[in-house]
């Protein structure tokens, strides 16, 4: 059973919540827990727009157990436009869709099925900006 | 601090090894190695350090310093099981050689063992995904093999390459391991078989990704003054280091950098009181052409977005600049994981005792061996040298 541990994520997973440095304005994604020394307070919750564009994509045909049925299914990295670089599975899309460089936004999306446990994971892909 | 000298070295054959355990593993490769040096009885074992990614997840085992002190006949021995994804073998390496450099131990034996194929490919892909940060990236269906991949695209976009730059990696791999009577993969591969094989996660093909398989290798490390009692020439681990990076690959300054590779590259070289370019003979972890590719260039040996262009011209050959694999990688050799460490100790052995056969590297006298875990979040470097 692993139902807490997905509910503990559902601010980055459903909003993209991250964590701005009240000081620097730096933003950072997923959220940290304070460094050595740091204030606690230091950085503090914000969500992040989703609008990023592309760092580099692949397309697996094999995948993990829990993700049979999806493959073969888009995953890339994106450099959303506050900074952060995360990792996610891309959707509405085919791999000729695809570039390196190109728009992209987040949707929400069903990332799992658990099963027994009876607990549908959602969270954030991203998909090519429709125009 | 005392120096290490590694005194025997032995694996098993990587293979899909259906009929054996992982204690029968262990044990062959434990055996192997004492049957070289018959004067040395197993009481004077010091500690046993037992090097594992998998063991929950793929063979449902835990507490593998003792079950497999047990099952090897170390009984009684003070044993751990280093767990560091796919750097296992090179962290519990170090820390071997710190319990001989401390004055803690006399002899110390290393053991990596993988039981790997008792599941399926999904459960294998699940066990390899939590060496990357779960929360961020396995949650989402992403693989190492896929995160390995995107670092390929991004390469290939930002240094200019097509899909067969990378081939050179894997034809050297296979061309090496066809020799290695405990390969994986004995047979040969070309530029023609790479562009054709199918696509994994593109754009890494088939023939582009590594097979991970079970296996045991062991390694005894001896104090010098005990080294120096027993026949045969001396290989000394002349530096050993850990460095870590973060775990998810979005976190990193520059993803096509390798820091802990780096880092723990240059401090083992540093302790070993060795530049990079007496280097003589390479083992990384290569599972794909890529990760050759990233850890060459970090490490400084080729600047960024040159290492292609010297594989094609031969530079990881046994007789080029850079040898690399010359027991057939993690791609031909096969991907034993936890114990890949542990098993490019016992290639780097052969090659400096000159017991190399048909990929020995001509005169090599220092080696260098490198793990990775996950993309590089911990990084154990060796440096061994013959004397």
């Amino acid at each position: 059973m692993e139902i807490a541990r997905h509910w503990r994520q559902r601010a980055a997973r459903y909003r993209l919540q991250g964590q701005r440095h009240r000081e620097t304005g730096e933003v950072r994604f997923p959220a940290q827990p304070p460094a050595i020394g740091e204030d606690p307070t230091a950085w503090e919750a914000v969500d992040l727009s989703g609008r990023g564009e592309l760092y580099s994509f692949s397309v697996l045909r094999q995948g993990p157990d829990g993700y049979e049925g999806l493959v073969p299914y888009p995953v890339g990295m994106v450099r959303l436009e506050e900074g952060p670089l995360v990792a996610a599975q891309l959707t509405d899309c085919a791999e000729a869709d695809l570039a390196i460089g190109q728009p992209v936004e987040m949707v929400t999306r069903q990332l799992l099925d658990t099963g027994e446990d009876n607990v549908l994971v959602y969270g954030y892909k991203f998909r090519p900006v429709l125009v | 601090m005392r120096s290490s000298y590694i005194v025997s070295a032995a694996a098993t054959a990587v293979g899909e090894h259906y009929a054996r355990s992982l204690s029968d593993l262990a044990s062959e490769a434990v055996r192997s190695a004492f049957a070289a040096l018959p004067e040395v009885s197993p009481e004077r074992v010091g500690a046993l350090f037992v090097a594992n990614a998998m063991g929950e997840t793929l063979a449902s085992q835990g507490q593998l310093g003792a079950y497999l002190a047990h099952a090897v006949g170390l009984r009684g021995v003070p044993a751990l099981r280093v767990e560091a994804a796919g750097a296992s073998g090179g962290v519990a390496l170090h820390q071997a050689a710190q319990a001989i450099a401390t004055g803690q131990c006399d002899l110390v034996v290393v053991l990596g063992a993988e039981k790997a194929t008792d599941r399926l490919e999904g459960a294998l892909e699940t066990a390899l995904a939590l060496h990357t940060d779960a929360e961020a990236e396995a949650i989402h269906g992403l693989t190492l093999t896929s995160q390995w991949a995107m670092l390929m695209r991004r390469y290939m976009h930002e240094y200019n390459y097509g899909l067969e730059a990378f081939a050179p990696f894997p034809v050297n791999a296979h061309a090496n391991a066809a020799k290695n009577p405990q390969a994986l993969y004995r047979f040969a591969i070309n530029a023609d078989k790479y562009r054709k094989a199918g696509m994994v996660a593109s754009p890494l093909n088939m023939l582009d990704c590594s097979s991970v398989a079970d296996g045991a290798a062991c390694v005894i490390l001896a104090a010098e003054s005990l080294a120096r009692e027993f026949p045969g020439p001396l290989v000394r681990l002349a530096g050993t280091a850990i460095a870590t990076d973060t775990p998810s690959l979005g976190a990193r300054r520059n993803p096509l950098d390798l820091e802990a590779a780096r880092a723990s590259a240059h401090v083992a070289l540093g302790r070993a009181h060795l530049g990079l370019s007496s280097v003589q003979v390479f083992e990384l972890s290569d599972p794909h052409g890529i990760a050759a590719v990233l850890a060459l260039e970090s490490i400084g040996y080729y600047e960024r977005g040159e290492a292609p262009r010297h594989a094609a011209d031969g530079a990881i050959a046994p007789t080029g600049r850079t040898p690399l694999a010359t027991a057939g990688g993690y791609k031909a050799r096969g991907d034993i994981v936890g114990a890949s460490g542990v098993y490019q100790v016992v290639e780097l052995v052969r090659q400096l005792r000159g017991e190399a056969g048909p990929t020995q590297v001509a005169d090599a006298r220092v080696g260098l061996a490198q793990t990775l875990g996950g993309i590089g979040a911990t990084a154990a470097t060796a440096v061994i040298v013959a004397e």
